[in-house]
């Protein structure tokens, strides 16, 4: 059976161990904060001051209407007017704009005489997400401006009447109105921190016995395998459990994140998907007895799938459909769906239990694997 | 001097290439995670998920139905009865959207009246969220104009728009390049560093100490391996992004092997510094992790620089890989050659020498 005792005894050690390299312990705190804090203050995802060039060959005040739209918009920034494609394609080329806008010279005898104009957009493929919002975006500022200018060819009482057409959409965005991106980010961050803490952490553990030695000196004492892989296990769990908390906690006051959910239910599911981390770490350790090799592969098969298979910013259904069947053995797929549950939607394990159940069966399997590798045998 | 530097080199080969295990990590993981990845890394949303509720039942709103679901971006997969049916699809994630069709909407039509549709969407992710709205705003728009039929005007501003060096504006020309210089930031720093601090913990480094090759030689010894293995998973890897992601490489080659060269160089000497102040691979790993995180994050590689807050945008002025991306998208995409990158080659010469020097006056003192 378990003895409580040894596997105190080993946890202390391991304790002692991380302790006593304070470089560590501050790194296993600084890097989930240097990541919370980079993802909430300087990365977002959502399209503004995109840098726009113009050429505009009409000078009107049709023409600098049109601009005057582009100018108001947070999503766009001009800085530059031009003349000629030559430099246009310069900016663009160099990088230093992403937008080049060229207003032909007759756009306002066109619009005055009611026919078609087209305005050449160009946009830097080269970005294909920022490409693709901008151009959407682009066309939304083409849309008002048709607008505005239907509403002025009307009658001027039309003008407070809607220039739309008869049917109306309406949207809703539910669970994140504002659709911040740290909304969506802060609970998948929860998840990247675990997997790098833990599963990178746990995976020198005992690989740095065997390459030192001093496994051999572990085989002679009366400890058994589930003794020294709990034992090693305890204080990695403490660290990921602390920067849980510091992960809520940021998100809570710093980033004003909100958490609809359970926080109980919130800690439970960390530590479930923590003790499956813990455990592919220290089975990955285990098994190939290398630290270099251990932590390479705890890279391969748990933080690059966590950080991208996972749903956390590249969605899983845009995904191809090998890819897809590929991500439902990734445990942070049902992690994250679990956290972003608990913090925006505010549901529980009525709907979660799979998710949860999964998790379990993921952590049990990982510990019986752990445990049935080990073998403190001499070779 | 040749020759001692020749025999540290041999020993180091051997060493990395004796396991056969070692010899997958070095090459064949960072082709494998380039392949992975680039099939996950795409915005490219379609055949959204949405669940409908309609009420009115009549041909117009069916007709409306079919609009969302025929330019295939969206595809019906549940059609409700009820309201309460839709919140929990959405609360499950079964659906990422829902439409409402209120009753009468078909006779606010024919009366002239405002008929309002409802689209619910799920805010958790939010980069979908706004293409999604993006989708149904041009696909009422359409129904609209067809309503309208004879009557509609011809738009007086059509935006005619043109993605330049990447016409279908698809994701992954642009995201494979870029997990070319991941992988090889990831990979020259991660197994550099830990090659020497192993020998540190090992304890064997002190015997290299004690044959009379020189710091110089033994430092050039640790990195020269890594340059060529850097140089080897490259090429892999650009010949897989040609070959299997149709990836074209539109300007000079060796202007792109060229620079490549000093962005290794410069993963070498942070490597280098790395290890001079690391005593357990351990200690190594995270701090290498600490460094490739802010490096990846703020290189513009997921995130455009342009949208982060100024300060930061200088931070990045420090990053290697922020101008290896520049580069790389320069050459690759956009075909321009030095004459444009210029900048970007020399702030990445300037912070690779920078960190070899560091590198070097910090590695001489923990070597003694």
């Amino acid at each position: 059976m378990i003895s409580m005792r040894r596997m105190a005894a080993v946890a202390r050690t391991e304790f002692i161990h991380v302790l006593r390299d304070w470089r560590s312990l501050f790194l296993a705190i600084a890097i989930p904060m240097v990541l919370i804090l980079l993802f909430g203050y300087a990365l977002t995802l959502d399209l503004k001051n995109v840098p726009t060039v113009i050429w505009d060959q009409s000078r009107t005040p049709e023409s600098r209407e049109l601009l005057s739209l582009f100018d108001g918009s947070p999503y766009f920034s001009i800085r530059g007017f031009y003349e000629g494609y030559a430099p246009l394609q310069r900016e663009i080329d160099a990088g230093k704009a992403m937008v080049a806008l060229a207003i032909p010279g007759d756009f306002a005898e066109k619009i005055r005489a009611g026919r078609t104009v087209a305005v050449q957009v160009i946009v830097d493929g080269s970005d294909a997400t920022t490409s693709r919002l901008a151009a959407t975006y682009t066309r939304g500022i083409g849309m008002i401006y048709n607008r505005k200018i239907r509403i002025a060819s009307l009658h001027p009482a039309a003008e407070g009447q809607r220039a739309a057409g008869p049917v109306e959409l309406v949207p809703r965005v539910w669970y994140n109105s504002g659709m911040r991106s740290q909304n969506m980010i802060l609970p998948g961050i929860v998840a990247i921190v675990m997997m790098v803490i833990a599963a990178m952490l746990t995976s020198v553990t005992v690989a740095r016995e065997w390459e030192t030695g001093t496994m051999e000196q572990l085989i002679s004492t009366p400890i058994r395998g589930h003794e020294l892989i709990f034992g090693k296990a305890i204080p990695y769990f403490v660290i990921g459990m602390v920067d849980v908390a510091i992960a809520v906690a940021l998100g809570e006051w710093l980033f004003h994140v909100p958490l609809r959910g359970s926080p109980a239910l919130l800690f439970a599911m960390a530590a479930l998907f923590l003790t499956g981390a813990l455990f592919l770490g220290m089975t990955l350790s285990i098994t190939l007895k290398s630290q270099v090799l251990a932590n390479q592969i705890a890279i391969v098969a748990g933080f690059l799938p966590t950080l991208l298979l996972s749903g956390f910013v590249f969605a899983i259904e845009n995904m191809p459909l090998l890819l897809q069947a590929l991500t439902y053995i990734v445990p942070a797929r049902y992690f994250i769906a679990i956290m972003r549950g608990i913090y925006m939607k505010g549901i529980g394990l009525e709907i979660l239990w799979l998710n949860a159940m999964l998790l379990f069966i993921y952590a049990a399997v990982l510990i019986l694997a752990a445990n049935r590798r080990l073998k403190l045998r001499l070779e | 001097m040749l020759t001692r530097l020749k025999r540290m080199l041999v020993k180091e080969f051997l060493q990395m290439m004796r396991d056969p295990r070692m010899r997958l990590v070095v090459f064949g993981l960072p082709v494998l995670q380039m392949l992975v990845m680039a099939f996950a890394l795409t915005t490219d949303v379609t055949r959204v998920r949405i669940a409908v509720l309609d009420r009115d039942r009549t041909p117009v709103s069916r007709e409306l139905l079919s609009a969302f679901t025929g330019g295939g971006y969206f595809t019906i997969i549940h059609q409700v009865d009820a309201m309460d049916e839709m919140t929990r699809l959405l609360d499950r994630g079964t659906v990422r959207a829902g439409i409402r069709v209120p009753a009468g909407f078909a006779g606010d039509i024919r009366a002239g009246r405002p008929a309002q549709v409802q689209l619910i969407a799920d805010g958790t992710d939010s980069n979908t969220t706004a293409i999604i709205l993006g989708y149904a705003d041009g696909i009422i728009a359409d129904f609209n104009r067809r309503l309208q039929g004879l009557q509609a005007e011809p738009v007086p501003v059509e935006m005619a728009v043109r993605a330049w060096f990447n016409p279908n504006q698809e994701s992954r020309l642009y995201y494979v390049p870029a997990l070319i210089a991941v992988m090889l930031l990831v990979f020259s720093l991660m197994l550099t560093s830990i090659g020497i601090v192993k020998e540190k913990e090992i304890g064997t480094i002190e015997q290299v100490m004690v044959t009379p090759i020189r710091k110089m030689e033994f430092i050039l010894g640790k990195t020269i391996p890594y340059v060529i293995t850097g140089y080897i998973s490259m090429t892999l890897m650009f010949l897989l992004a040609v070959l299997v992601f149709g990836v074209r490489i539109h300007g000079s080659i060796l202007l792109l092997y060229g620079l490549t060269g000093i962005y290794l160089c410069g993963n070498l000497g942070l490597a280098l510094l790395v290890s001079a102040s690391a005593n357990t691979q351990q200690q190594a790993l995270l701090t290498v992790f600490f460094i490739i995180m802010p490096c990846v994050l703020l290189s513009g590689f997921m995130f455009p620089i342009h949208n982060m807050p100024t300060v930061v945008q200088y931070v990045t002025w420090v990053n290697p890989m922020r101008w290896y991306l520049e580069i790389l998208r320069g050459v690759v995409m956009k075909g321009v050659g030095i004459r444009i990158l210029w900048p970007a080659a020399a702030a990445q010469m300037v912070l690779a020498v920078g960190f070899i020097v560091l590198a070097a006056k910090r590695f001489r003192k923990t070597l003694k």
